[in-house]
């Protein structure tokens, strides 16, 4: 792993974070934007692991980064399920731009 | 190039591979079987950094969690092999122009920098120093970030029980 620059491992979670951004704007089906969020949550879950493991060895704080980070995601996707299955009933369907009762 | 660094670059490759396809397949249930692949994929990543506590955890969490709640509340919502309506000209332009300049500057950022690692011993990233420091409460432990995560973790709980919960009609 030593021969594997930092550099490689930042610019693989950062086009995985881009990604997450290009499915989170260009998605309409709300399941589908969380997904993209997932994607976004892990690429900085990357990013913790490296710089923990490549520039502060002697410490352990990225570990536990990713450790509340892991599940501040458990319970947002949670929320997230359970609002989607309310808007279900109310509305019939769970595309952004048919939900649109309290948009100004 | 050791083993581990060419088992790093083919992970990688997966893993973004499965992530486009998460990102753009017109198919709801088939993005979420290929999230389900780059989550395993980043998993295995972990693994190859040394850090299989983390590396438990993402299989857990997220495979065993995570992505089976988005294909139960998929096949609440959706009938099935029906295709996700196209996107909007509007917002894929907007999406494309942010994702691409975002990615453009990361990429030059990253590239150009110097990191400055630290010269200090390293530790051991075992199971037995991450617990003893998570629930430490003198020398910089985190057991009141610990506990705060806790409670949060019972509020989504009950939160998401009663949002989710049938009202009565009178």
């Amino acid at each position: 792993m030593e021969q594997v620059p930092l550099s490689h491992v930042l610019i693989l979670s950062s086009c995985l974070f881009f990604l997450g951004i290009y499915g989170f704007f260009s998605r309409r089906n709300m399941i589908t934007m969380l997904m993209s969020i997932e994607l976004i949550l892990n690429s900085i879950n990357i990013n913790f692991i490296a710089f923990n493991k490549y520039l502060y060895p002697h410490q352990l704080e990225g570990v536990f980064f990713t450790l509340f980070i892991i599940t501040v995601a458990a319970a947002e996707v949670s929320l997230a399920i359970a609002i989607i299955i309310n808007l279900y009933r109310k509305f019939n369907t769970i595309d952004v731009e048919d939900t649109n009762t309290m948009k100004f | 190039m050791s083993a581990s660094a060419v088992m790093f670059y083919i992970l990688g490759a997966l893993v973004l591979t499965f992530g486009v396809l998460t990102v753009f397949t017109r198919k709801i249930f088939r993005a979420a079987v290929y999230l389900l692949l780059s989550l395993i994929g980043i998993a295995a990543i972990y693994i190859i950094m040394d850090m299989q506590f983390i590396a438990a955890l993402q299989i857990v969490i997220y495979v065993g969690g995570i992505v089976v709640l988005i294909i139960f509340s998929i096949f609440l919502t959706h009938q099935a092999g029906e295709r996700l309506p196209s996107r909007l000209p509007k917002h894929l332009l907007w999406s494309i122009l942010l994702s691409g300049v975002g990615l453009l500057l990361a990429t030059h950022i990253l590239y150009h920098f110097s990191y400055k690692p630290s010269i200090e011993p390293a530790i051991e990233h075992s199971v037995k120093n991450i617990g003893t420091q998570l629930i430490d409460f003198r020398s910089y432990g985190y057991v009141f970030p610990f506990e705060v995560v806790s409670i949060l973790l019972l509020a989504a709980m009950v939160g998401s029980i009663i949002i989710a919960m049938k009202t009565k009609k009178n």
